[in-house]
């Protein structure tokens, strides 16, 4: 009978290029196969592993498919009401500057129902950190038109794509809050190949160190695919997200500190 | 040495706020309780004891930076007018749900919609049933001074902590604008962090190696996990309305009728009082100090020996739907009401004594 391997004698640790952080809870996500957030997820968990920050991290969930990300990381969270995470951060921040401060929310989430709180506590330069996931459409409530919804893209609240004449037009939010006074990093990444998971994870990194530092909002667009909501496979999704979201959407830095670094 | 100032209800309640060792208020403008706010932002509560004062861009934001803050452990604050707490009531359902203390003042303007600037009392189905959606109870203290404003700041912090709970003050605009002696009490400090783990110790803190993470939500897909939760709220309300019922009974030992009212209307109705009694009428005051929980033994109990109840309020009849319940059809139960942001007058008062209970 042969003798069965440890994990540990698989794995030896000189061995060992990459590893799931513990960080991220050992249990099954709850997103559908080739949905963007399980990586955005893990790549904050690794940041605050980095950090040591497991105790000084209090993170905000939106309404939405991330409603559940307290499921998935093991830190302190708040589960906020649709569109609120900004104030409940805002409260947190202020009161506990010793600690890193993030909200995670999705389109519908941040530009729509919680445009006034995310503007405002932009404006204020408020030191925390927005991880914002922008995949076009309203995901848990099953694929209806969101503030970012392309011109002509198919929901299911705009079945024959939007016609902005009657449904208006999709919201750059993210150039809007660079705009503003109390944004010190504001950046759109993606997470669709390595190199792009790379570069976000990078923008992520600055964004909680500028803001621990004091330095005001930290803004992060992802612009992620929903392969469920527009009916696609995932690898159709990534493809049509190059195609027709990052034209709309372009990916980079668009407000990048005076005081540090160079454009991306 | 007692403390004494002449003050506003709304300064009284912002003072008190800085006193009772409060981390922090969030609030917008509204008439008529925009002095809170003001009193803060003038008193720099920053350097007096670190707490944080913010006037936020609207009062749904107010009401959720105190469930972000409420949710790290923290004593927080809003106060708001009628318009404003209906905007606070989703985040108070929230608060309910996720088991937080908060305390939310009422300064309440007559309604519905914009309404008036003037005082009412029009806001206590809002308070007492609910307001905000879903299954849930918030414990509700209606001053009838700016002693009461004051003291009930620290009562009501300890008891949202005590059972994890929204507490409102439920004031209106006769209340929070009109100034009277205040016996302040004595600066209590802010909770250490170390204190705030002990007292809090399902707080978002930061989640350290010798605990399980703290999740702060209201959310159970789960309908058994959910009825659960829901249960087991009950169960607090339940205990709550057991523990912390408070009224006041004035000359009601050999009264033949009841007068019963809260807030500025029980204030009102104390001259009344005086006035019926100089007439011969037998009569007492019963003021709730909680509505919710309602002092419903007190009722029950005058069902048996008095001939009727008039229920003063400044609306068009609502505590008098729970005097009647408590009463339970035993005696008649009539109702006087002014509204619009007019006060009932003592005179007025007793005229409907005599027309509704007496010689009805």
């Amino acid at each position: 009978m042969s003798e069965t391997l440890t994990r540990d004698q698989i794995i030896k640790p000189e061995n060992l290029v990459y590893r799931r952080t513990p960080l991220m809870v050992d249990r099954p996500l709850s997103y559908c196969p080739g949905c963007g957030h399980g990586t955005v997820h893990r790549l904050i968990m690794e940041i605050i592993e980095e950090l040591d920050a497991q105790a000084r991290t209090v993170g905000v969930a939106p309404v939405g498919c991330s409603v559940l990300a307290y499921e998935f990381l093991d830190i302190d969270m708040q589960q906020a009401a649709h569109g609120r995470a900004p104030a409940l951060a805002t409260a947190i921040s202020r009161m506990n500057p010793d600690k890193y401060v993030f909200t995670y929310q999705g389109d519908g989430d941040l530009a729509a129902i919680g445009t006034a709180e995310t503007i405002h506590a932009c404006n204020r330069a408020e030191n925390f950190v927005i991880v914002f996931i922008n995949n076009g459409i309203y995901g848990m409530t099953g694929g209806q038109m969101a503030p970012t919804t392309l011109p002509g893209m198919k929901a299911s609240t705009c079945p024959y794509g939007r016609d902005t004449a009657i449904m208006g037009n999709p919201l750059k939010i993210t150039e809007l809050v660079a705009q503003l006074p109390g944004t010190y990093f504001v950046t759109r990444q993606s997470v669709h190949t390595p190199a792009n998971v790379r570069k976000t994870k990078k923008a992520l990194r600055k964004a909680f160190d500028y803001s621990f530092a004091k330095k005001g909002l930290c803004f992060v667009e992802v612009v992620s695919n929903c392969n469920s909501g527009w009916k696609m496979t995932p690898v159709q999704a990534n493809q049509w997200m190059v195609d027709n979201m990052f034209p709309f959407y372009p990916l980079g830095d668009i407000k990048v500190p005076q005081d540090a670094g160079e454009k991306e | 040495m007692k403390e004494l100032r002449l003050m506003k209800g709304n300064e009284a309640v912002a003072e008190a706020a800085i006193r009772a060792g409060a981390d922090a208020y969030f609030g917008y403008p509204i008439t008529p309780q925009s002095e809170v706010l003001e009193y803060l932002m003038a008193e720099k509560p920053y350097e007096r004891t670190g707490m944080v004062v913010l006037q936020a861009e609207s009062e749904v934001a107010a009401i959720n930076m105190c469930y972000g803050g409420a949710s790290c452990g923290k004593k927080v604050m809003t106060s708001s007018s009628s318009p404003g707490i209906s905007l606070k009531m989703e985040g108070i359902s929230y608060m309910a749900g996720a088991e937080l203390p908060c305390l939310i003042v009422n300064v309440v303007r007559g309604g519905p919609g914009l309404g008036t600037i003037q005082p009412s009392q029009g806001d206590y189905f809002q308070a007492t049933k609910g307001g905000g959606h879903g299954d849930y109870r918030m414990i509700v203290f209606t001053p009838a001074s700016v002693q009461e404003m004051c003291d009930f700041v620290p009562l009501g912090f300890d008891l949202a902590f005590k059972y994890r709970n929204p507490v409102m003050i439920l004031s209106d605009g006769v209340i929070g604008q009109m100034m009277e002696k205040v016996e302040l009490f004595e600066q209590q400090p802010r909770m250490t962090h170390e204190e705030t783990i002990k007292a809090a110790p399902w707080a978002t803190t930061g989640r350290t190696k010798d605990r399980e993470r703290n999740i702060i939500t209201s959310l159970d897909l789960d309908p058994s996990k959910q009825e659960k939760h829901v249960m087991k709220l009950n169960d607090k309300y339940n205990e709550i309305e057991a523990n912390e019922v408070r009224y006041e009974a004035l000359q009601c030992e050999d009264a033949d009728y009841v007068i019963t009212a809260f807030g500025s209307s029980a204030r009102i109705c104390q001259k009344a009082i005086d006035i019926a009694r100089a007439e011969g009428i037998k009569v007492g005051l019963v003021r709730p100090i909680t509505v919710w929980p309602f002092p419903k033994a007190v009722f029950k109990e005058l069902s048996k020996k008095v001939k009727g109840i008039l229920v003063v309020e400044m609306n068009l009849g609502q505590m008098i739907e729970d005097v009647k319940l408590a009463v339970d059809c035993k005696i008649p139960v009539e109702h006087y009401g002014r509204t619009g942001g007019i006060l009932p007058s003592p005179d007025e008062v007793v005229e409907n004594l005599k027309k509704k209970i007496i010689g009805g």
